[in-house]
């Protein structure tokens, strides 16, 4: 574990991999709710890192950081959310190329995935969702679309998303959910947060 | 919510937001902080006319904006220099002023500067979104940009009436001229640049690009070198981080910044400098200070 310092008030924890990121952000979460950690106003997880912005003194804590033993394994929280999709998106066939499968396997494979939420980011309520196995990973498309409809179920790299909203976007797209991602008038407005479990469901 | 008065839009401007201090704990949704990009022009705007320092103020960028209030009220117009008159008649600038009921009130183009503070007694009250009123320009929350017409909420106001305060002369440093001065905190990347890169950084002529926006301070000069290749995986990005994007000159993450980023940070400008580099106008030099941890 590396802990590097950000300006004069943040600090950037680094770890070996996702999952140990995703734990570490897990403690550090449950260590501020406990009142064990010194005011601090964003921890921010993302892909091997997590950032704590907003702390008085980011020495002091980084001395503390410095002696720990981050668990390894993430706790297993609260029920998944379970996101009904039409596996029929545009990029189906690219991916089940990719994949080496055909498109139904496609479907099967991810809706057989247990993700969890390791990072938020892009447009608010888009999670990086992990889960899928390394192999397969898919490159992002050569040429990102203008307007990638909400709801748009994503491949890139070693991660699955959805779109809240019409954004641009370069997501190898393999179907649609019309659950609503993010909604500033519902409590809470982001349906996925960092360490939220998820499952896919196929549907006709 | 009772409102205390409404502001009729009758000029916008080029980009005029209603701002407030922003949304504090919400990044690892993806939702940037947001709130004034010269907070202490905001927080100046709002003393003068007895709000609290979170009070919604209008932010206008470059060309100023006017607004007619339904009844009298209490305003202060703070951040760039700019000319502030009432129904055409010169009012004073970093002062708190009277605006009679269907008077305008025009903020006029900067004479300096970039970005003006209008502040309400009552601040504007439009509804808040996730804790705040700010207009967020990357993810679109928050009130849209003001346009011609819009009825804008003003609140109660709370405090004293501001001609009853002391010191109503504004003291802000006011915008940069000659040169913006960012001092540099390195890291937490400054090990993803060569010693060359990082002397480039101190030393090259970087000017300030008419790309910029609420999103970040763009400059353009030379690329300082990478002492590495590949990509870095994407990890949270602070207000006032220089990311390095290959091929451009380095951009200082404003207010509206994303919440997480893939370009690695060379350094951090601290953010009692960001009030300059949010007032810095296209083509201003800017200089870098690095400053070892």
């Amino acid at each position: 574990m590396r802990v590097l310092p950000v300006g004069r008030r943040a600090l950037l924890v680094e770890v070996e991999s996702t999952g140990r990121a995703q734990a570490l952000h897990a403690e550090l979460v449950r260590l501020r709710e406990a009142g064990e950690l010194p005011e601090v106003e964003e921890i921010v997880p993302a892909a091997v890192t997590v950032l704590l912005d907003g702390l008085e003194d980011p020495r002091a804590l980084a001395e503390r950081l410095r002696g720990w033993d981050v668990p390894a394994a993430v706790p297993a929280g609260s029920a998944a959310v379970v996101l009904p999709v039409r596996y029929d998106g545009p990029d189906l066939a690219e991916v089940a190329a990719l994949w080496g499968v055909d498109e139904e396997e496609v479907a099967a494979v991810h809706s057989r995935t247990e993700f969890r939420v390791a990072f938020c980011g892009f447009a608010p309520g888009f999670g990086y969702l992990t889960g899928l196995p390394e192999e397969l990973g898919v490159p992002r498309r050569a040429v990102p679309r203008t307007a990638v409809p909400p709801g748009s179920v994503g491949l890139a790299g070693p991660y699955t998303g959805v779109y809240p909203r019409t954004s641009p976007g370069g997501w190898q797209l393999i179907g649609r959910t019309d659950a609503v991602l993010w909604d500033v008038s519902r409590e809470p407005a982001a349906l996925l947060a960092p360490g939220t479990r998820v499952r896919f469901e196929a549907v006709p | 919510m009772t409102g205390a008065g409404v502001l009729e839009v009758v000029r916008p401007g080029a980009l005029t937001t209603v701002q407030d201090l922003g949304r504090v704990g919400l990044a690892h949704l993806g939702v940037p902080r947001s709130g004034a990009l010269d907070a202490p022009a905001h927080r100046l705007a709002n003393r003068l006319v007895g709000n609290p320092a979170g009070a919604a103020t209008l932010e206008t960028t470059v060309t100023g904006c006017a607004v007619r209030p339904d009844r009298a009220v209490a305003v202060a117009v703070t951040g760039a220099p700019c000319p502030v008159r009432i129904d055409g008649r010169p009012a004073p600038w970093g002062a708190a002023v009277r605006v009679p009921g269907g008077a305008v009130l025009e903020v006029g183009a900067a004479r300096a500067g970039v970005r003006s503070y209008l502040a309400v007694a009552g601040g504007v009250a439009v509804e808040p979104v996730l804790g705040s009123r700010s207009t967020d320009l990357l993810s679109g929350l928050g009130p849209a940009p003001l346009s011609a017409g819009t009825p804008l909420p003003v609140g109660p106001a709370s405090g004293p009436a501001p001609w009853a305060l002391p010191g109503t002369a504004a003291a802000a440093p006011g915008p940069p001229t000659g040169e913006l001065v960012l001092p540099l905190v390195l890291g937490p990347r400054d090990d993803w640049f060569t010693g060359a890169a990082l002397r480039t950084l101190a030393r090259a002529a970087y000017r300030v690009s008419a790309e910029s926006n609420r999103v970040g301070l763009r400059t353009e000069g030379p690329s300082p070198e990478r002492a590495r290749g590949g990509e870095l995986p994407s990890e949270g990005m602070v207000t006032g981080a220089v990311q390095v994007p290959p091929g451009g000159g380095p951009v200082v993450f404003l207010a509206d910044h994303p919440t997480t980023g893939g370009y690695p940070v060379v350094g951090v400008v601290p953010g009692e400098a960001l009030a300059a580099a949010a007032q810095a106008v296209p083509g201003l030099p800017v200089r870098f200070v690095p400053l070892r941890r």
